[in-house]
Order: structure tokens, then sequence, then C-alpha cells
């Protein structure tokens, strides 16, 4: 019998500290694959986020940087204006990207910089025990919305994707989720996408993953990603923004 | 038999992801507890029913499973 899965090069053999069935070991070796598969991990920079991912240097075996809260897009932006021949990329969660680094966010598209954010969407606070993100769904429980978030007192959720797509920088936008097999297969053809744009030169592009939060959800992990499927995908629907055109 | 898994019980937490994902139903949740205090994820299939379609490994967020499959069983490598 011979080896057809096993675990990516790129990724550290040791156990991750993310609570079980979280999203963010699916994301990480997704990542992992790619950079295996497109063989860019010597010139591969991360910058890892503020977030339950901040821990994200002891599991991929890549340089990595970590920045300040919300600040990744802008690290990213030095290193590669100043190494443009490196691959760098954030990995951001949606308390950094969504909240406190919305302007770094956005300008970073608008600049049209050529790095990749890989952005995890699970809809609430995770590291801080689950207060209410900007992205947490209308009647969504959270610690700090406890009957669920009412639009009058907490506002709408935020569509990232919607929102950098609408930019001339941004090269490439998609939104995916882990929540099955299919997604997952889904979520890593992105991610490669998303890397190819970056290498082929021709301006931002981010990936919006959608991943579950069974613990701060208070679910089991089954009926997390059924609720990703049900309820998260409704609000935030899955597919490709925009596609850089083929020469 | 045409195909197994090795399930890694350091990593795995139990979350059972794989137990809903296998398509032969192979997959189930052990009994004991492993060295990190969860029940891990067992591969019990007395029948050889395993195909090592890899649907487990591709949803595992630990990445504890590794998938054998035969050569001559088909199937491209990914």
């Amino acid at each position: 019998m011979e080896v057809v899965y096993e675990r990516p090069k790129s990724l550290f053999p040791v156990a991750t500290h993310y609570c079980p069935g979280c999203g963010h070991g699916i994301i990480h070796r997704l990542v992992a694959e790619v950079i295996d598969e497109l063989e860019i991990r010597e010139k591969t920079v991360a910058v890892a986020p503020v977030g339950c991912a901040v821990l994200l240097y002891n599991y991929l075996d890549v340089d990595c940087y970590e920045a300040a809260h919300g600040r990744a897009p802008a690290i990213a932006t030095g290193c590669k204006r100043v190494h443009p021949d490196l691959v760098v990329f954030t990995y951001q969660g949606d308390g950094d990207f969504a909240a406190i680094g919305t302007a770094e966010a956005i300008h970073v598209a608008a600049r049209g910089e050529k790095i990749t954010t890989v952005f995890v969407n699970n809809a609430i606070y995770g590291m801080t025990a689950g207060q209410m993100a900007p992205t947490t769904l209308i009647g969504q429980k959270s610690t700090t919305t406890p009957a669920g978030r009412k639009p009058e007192t907490a506002g709408f959720p935020i569509r990232m994707c919607e929102i950098v797509a609408t930019l001339p920088g941004a090269a490439y936008v998609a939104r995916v989720s882990v929540s099955s097999p299919k997604n997952v297969v889904q979520a890593k053809k992105a991610i490669r996408k998303a890397f190819e744009t970056q290498m082929r030169g021709l301006g931002y592009s981010l990936v919006e993953v959608l991943s579950q939060c069974p613990t701060n959800w208070h679910m089991t992990p089954f009926e997390s990603v059924k609720w990703v499927d049900e309820k998260m995908a409704l609000y935030y629907p899955l597919g490709e923004f925009k596609v850089p055109k083929e020469e | 038999m045409t195909g197994k898994i090795v399930i890694n019980e350091d990593f795995c937490k139990g979350c059972a992801l794989c137990v809903n994902a296998c398509p032969q139903k192979l997959l189930k949740t052990a009994k004991h507890v492993s060295k990190t205090s969860y029940h891990p994820a067992e591969f019990v299939d007395a029948e050889g029913k395993c195909t090592g379609c890899g649907l487990c490994a591709l949803i595992c967020p630990d990445v504890a499973i590794q998938v054998f499959r035969d050569r001559k069983a088909g199937g491209e490598k990914k």
C-alpha cells in the first residue's frame, strides 16, 4: 500500500493548541499544502495575527512575523516592498481583519499591495472567550450579546469580501468554507489561486474562510459545521467575487 | 482491503468530524482515553471496506490521519 495522504512538510509535526473541531487546524494544513505544492517554502514569509492563530509560527515551517493587533497587512506591505521576490501572506481572524485592523485591511487592498490575506471568519472573538465580533450574525448569542445580536444597538455584520472586491487594487477575492470535505477541497483551490495571483504580480488577493468555533458557539463540532452551512453561508455567500483575467 | 488509515492518537482531539465524514462508517469515538485526555477516533475495519478515499483526512483539523491505498485499486495520486 502506498501513502496517498500524509502531513504536509511545511507543517511542524506538533499538536496544535486549538480546541477540538476548530477550523484553524484545517486552514493551517491547507496553507501548508499549497506552500508545498508551489515549492515556495524557502521564500515565503507569514505574518501572524493576534487572536486564536497567534501561535501560527509554532505550526508553519516558514519565516514568520508577529504583528500588533490588526496591523499584519502593514508589516506584510513593508516586507513585500523590501523583498519583492518573496511570497508574503497574512493570516488573520475576524477580530483582527474586520474590527481593529479594518483601516489596514481596506487600504492594503486600495494600494494593491502584492500580498495575500487568509481571513478566517468564525463570527465571534474566539481567543477572548466569545464576545461579539463585527461579523457576528444577527440574532447570534455571544457573551456580550446574551439575548442575540440586535441591529438597533449592535449594527449589522460586515461582509469584508464584498467591500474589498469593489477596490481596483484587489485582484483575487473569494469566500470559501471548511465545513465539509467538498468545501475543504474548494478552499484549497482558492488559497492556491490567491498565492498564484500574488506570484504573478497581479495585485492583492484575499481568501475569506468561514470557520467553525464549537467552543464559543456552545455546540458540538458536528453541530457547528452544520451551523456554518445553514446559517453563516446564507449571510456570507460562498464563491469568487473577483478573478484575475486570464492572459 | 483496498485502503486503510492510521490515526495519530497524540494529535487526535476526538472532535469526531471524521466519524461523520466517513462514507463507510468505519470510524467511531474510542472508549479509552489518549495521553492528551481526549477520546480519540478509532478505525474499525473488520470487513476491509475502507477504500482509502481520504475524506476523513480532508476534514481532520489536527492532521492526525495518514491514508494508505492499494496501487491496484486505482485512483490518481493527489
